[in-house]
Parts: structure tokens; C-alpha cells; sequence
């Protein structure tokens, strides 16, 4: 990897009550290079697009377990576009219905999606093929 | 003007974001923005934050937020983090503490990977500043990392320091490293509903006084983060140490030698450019290494031989070289 690091806002958007996924995400990324900006749970989406502004991230990482995807995921991705961010990455991890999958991804509110089966080197690989 | 400028003058959040990741990139551009902008810097105040991994700095910063903004403060935030010497990698955590104020646009918080710096600060940790202080910040507070590295660089680069302490439990605080007494102007104990909390108070405070220097006297100053306990007094503390440095010229001073640094840095950096360069372009490096491995020639005498052959000192240095 080149002087300029790759940022990734790691980001627990809603109410699910752990986020033992997202840190061990976190620590698989900073493992393969990236610079993590982890904030913890219960973040709103106006707390996610906006910690995106300021720290300036190449990727946006949400999981999601709380089965409220369906909202989260296009509302994020909005406030992303209204802020001049449109061409972040957007991907999100979690429990999430193929069909629901297929819809997000179809309408353009996020770039891939990864379920519970998918391993984390796939997760690293896909994300580090963008840069 | 440059553009990124323009709107970063005219409080464009995004603008200033993106200012940072080209200072923390060492993008080429980079100079022509810190110069644009540099007029319009020296006027935030250039708080530090430092202490062990886990004593509470970022829950602090986070109470202070509070503080600060009720007094209608602008705040900038830079908070440190290690990168990882492995994989080049970070995990910035230090946010998570700080979540409740993303929204208010007066604050603006930046995490940086110290990427291979190890005075507790990035390498552009002082221009990631200079950009917050143009972008209007009243104060900028700047959490260092935490892990036991040498704490030189915040005390070169905030107007004042303090160091967060927790309640040493068993052990005396003897055993505080060494060098972090002298650079605190204010000193935290936090987590002070832990046991211990006024006995390594008062062991700091003998320390202090121990110490017959005429100035400012450092204060210690106990609170409890999760708490929101003794913040006021620290926020208090925090607005006499100005003060004193205001009025006894310490600011002015420290803030000169600050600027010294800047300008020294700049000439380095323009005749490190210029010399490679020219030796690029001019000389065979690859043949005269040959020659000093073979011990033909000594590397003092080829440096010296070397510089002859360039004209640097007589043309003007190359901008940017
Ligand atoms: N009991 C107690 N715990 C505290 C207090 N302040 C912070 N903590 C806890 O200490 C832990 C570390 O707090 P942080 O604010 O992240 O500390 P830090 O110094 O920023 O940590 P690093 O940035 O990782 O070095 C957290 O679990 C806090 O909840 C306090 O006043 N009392
Ligand atoms: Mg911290």
C-alpha cells in the first residue's frame, strides 16, 4: 500500500446491543492496512454521514443485526450523497434477506453486502480490490 | 486562491476534511494549501491532552466539549492513535467517547494514525492543526497516544499540556515515568472514585512542591470523567493557565520558538529537495558508493566533494524543488 492510507468508518448504526462483529471487523481491517475510525454503538445515520465528513473515509462499513437494514442502509447512503460523499463505498454487514440484499444493491444504496457466512477474508478481499 | 481554501474560509465542513487527508497524505499540492492558509492561523489556543493508555483522555476531552461549548466556544479536535508498525494498519477509537457532540457543527473531530511517528503525535499532526485554526477553531485539543512513548512532541506543540493520571492503587508514584512530571502544566487525576485518588494527590503535590521554581505551579486537578465530576475545575484551571501565559509573555515566547521550528523545518526541507535534485541530475551516486564501499574514497570527504559540484547556494531554491 502507497503513502495514502485507506480510511474506513467502521459503524454500528441503531440498536442492537453488542458489537463483538464490528470490532473483530475493525481489527481485521487495521491488520490488512487500513486506518479504522471505529465509533461504537447506537450511532443515528446523521452520526454516521456526518463522522464520515470529518475523518474524510474512503469506505463506509455498517453492520447491522437489528433487521432495521431496510431503512438504515438508503437513509446513511442519502445523507452520504447530500454531504458530497456519493462515491464512498458503501458496505454493509449483518443479518440480511437475500431479497432485502438484492433491493439494496440494486438501487444503488450500497456497493456489496455480507452475511453471517461470509468470511472475513472475503469481507478484507473485496474491500481492499476497490483501492 | 485555491478553492479547497475558499470554501474551508467560508466554513465548509467537508472542505476542511479534505484539507486534512491532503496534509496527512503529503499530497503534492499539500504546500500551496498550508500557504494560502497560513495567514490566516495563530489565533486557535493549543490544548494537549496526554497520558497513560486507558487514563481517560478521550472521556475528558469529551466533558470538556461540554464545557467549552457552553461558553460558546469553536473546538477542533485531533486525537492520536498508534499505527500498527506491522500492517500500517490503526483502529482510531478515541471518537467513540466523543459520539454525543458529531452533530454540533461547532466541534469538529479528526482521528489520525501517528503512521510510523513516535513522539506520541503524527507526523502532520501540526499542520492537521494549522488547518483547524484557519478553519475559525477558538481552541484545538489534541489527545496523544497512549502507549509509552516519549510525550516531547505535545509539550513543542500545545500552548498548554496536561496530563491525565489515574489513581496509582498500590503502587507510589514514584514509579510515574520519569519526564512527565516536567512537562505537565496541568495535572488530572481522573477516575478519582478509585481508591487512592488522594494519596497520589497529595504525592504529586509534593513532588510540586519540592520543585522551588518560581512560575507557574501546576495544579491537580481530580475528576471522574463517566461522571462528569471536577471538569469545571479543570476547564477553570485550564482558562488560569492562559492567562498566566498571556501575561507573562510564556505565549509569546514559546510560540516564536514555534514559528523558529516552522522556518527551520522549511529550509531543511527546501535544500534536502534542491541537493537531491541536482545530484540526481548531475552526479553518478551509484559509482561514487562503489567507490566508498571499495574504500577508494571516504564518505565524509565525497559529501563534501559532492556539495562542491553543486551551484545550490548561488540559484534561488526550486519551490517544491
Ligand atoms: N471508574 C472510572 N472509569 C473511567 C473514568 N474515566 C474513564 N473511565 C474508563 O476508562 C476507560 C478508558 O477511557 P478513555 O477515555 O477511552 O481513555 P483514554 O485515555 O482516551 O484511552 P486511550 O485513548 O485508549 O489511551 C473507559 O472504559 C472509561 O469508561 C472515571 O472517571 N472513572
Ligand atoms: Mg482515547
Amino acid at each position: 500500500m502507497n503513502r495514502r492510507k485507506i480510511r474506513v468508518l467502521v459503524a454500528k448504526p441503531g440498536l442492537d446491543g453488542h458489537d463483538r462483529g464490528a470490532r473483530v471487523i475493525a481489527r481485521a481491517l487495521r491488520d490488512a492496512g487500513f486506518e479504522v475510525i471505529y465509533t461504537g454503538l447506537h450511532q443515528t445515520p446523521e452520526q454516521v454521514a456526518e463522522t464520515a465528513l470529518q475523518e474524510d473515509v474512503d469506505v463506509v462499513g455498517l453492520s447491522i443485526l437489528s433487521g432495521a437494514h431496510m431503512t438504515l442502509v438508503p437513509r446513511i447512503k442519502k445523507l452520504l450523497i447530500d454531504n458530497g460523499m456519493g462515491e464512498v463505498l458503501m458496505v454493509v454487514g449483518g443479518i440480511i434477506p437475500g431479497d432485502d440484499a438484492e433491493k439494496l444493491l440494486k438501487e444503488g444504496h450500497a456497493e456489496q453486502i455480507f452475511t453471517p457466512g461470509d468470511s472475513l477474508d472475503r469481507i478484507i478481499g473485496y474491500i481492499s480490490s476497490k483501492f | 486562491m485555491h478553492q479547497l481554501v475558499t470554501d474551508l474560509l467560508n466554513g465548509n465542513r467537508r472542505a476542511a476534511a479534505r484539507m486534512i487527508s491532503h496534509v496527512e497524505n503529503d499530497d503534492l499540492i499539500k504546500r500551496e494549501l498550508l500557504k494560502e492558509l497560513y495567514p490566516h492561523t495563530g489565533k486557535a489556543y493549543l490544548i494537549g491532552i496526554t497520558g497513560a493508555p486507558g487514563s481517560g483522555k478521550s472521556s475528558l476531552v469529551d466533558c470538556l466539549l461540554q464545557e467549552m461549548r457552553n461558553d460558546g466556544l469553536k473546538i477542533g479536535v485531533i486525537a492520536v492513535d498508534p499505527t500498527s508498525p506491522f500492517s500500517g494498519g490503526a483502529i482510531l477509537g478515541d471518537r467513540i467517547r466523543m459520539q454525543d457532540h458529531a452533530l454540533d457543527h461547532n466541534i469538529f473531530i479528526r482521528s489520525m494514525g501517528t503512521r510510523g511517528s513516535l513522539g506520541g503525535l503524527s507526523r502532520s499532526t501540526r499542520e492537521a492543526i494549522q488547518v483547524l485554526d484557519a478553519f475559525g477553531k477558538d481552541i484545538i485539543l489534541i489527545e496523544t497516544v497512549g502507549v509509552g512513548q516519549s510525550e516531547v512532541d505535545i509539550v513543542k506543540t500545545a500552548d498548554t499540556t496536561v496530563v491525565v493520571l489515574t489513581p496509582a492503587g498500590g503502587d507510589s508514584v514514584q514509579t510515574i515515568k520519569a519526564g512527565i512530571m516536567e512537562i505537565a502544566d496541568i495535572f488530572v487525576i481522573n477516575k478519582a472514585d478509585l481508591p487512592g485518588t488522594e494519596r497520589t494527590t497529595t504525592e504529586i503535590n509534593v513532588m510540586l512542591d519540592m520543585k522551588k521554581e518560581g512560575g507557574w505551579r501546576p495544579p491537580v486537578v481530580q475528576t471522574v470523567s463517566v461522571q462528569n465530576k471536577g471538569i469545571n475545575y479543570l476547564w477553570e484551571s485550564l482558562q488560569e493557565h492562559r492567562i498566566y501565559m498571556q501575561e507573562s509573555g510564556t505565549l509569546e515566547n514559546i510560540r516564536l520558538e514555534r514559528v523558529k521550528r516552522e522556518l527551520t523545518d522549511q529550509v531543511e526541507f527546501l535544500l534536502k529537495n534542491s541537493v537531491w535534485n541536482q545530484v540526481k541530475e548531475e552526479i553518478k551516486l551509484d559509482r561514487l558508493v562503489e567507490e566508498i564501499a571499495r574504500r577508494e574514497k571516504d564518505p565524509y570527504s565525497a559529501a563534501s566533494e559532492l556539495l562542491d559540484k553543486l551551484n545550490i547556494f548561488e540559484q534561488k531554491a526550486g519551490e517544491d524543488g
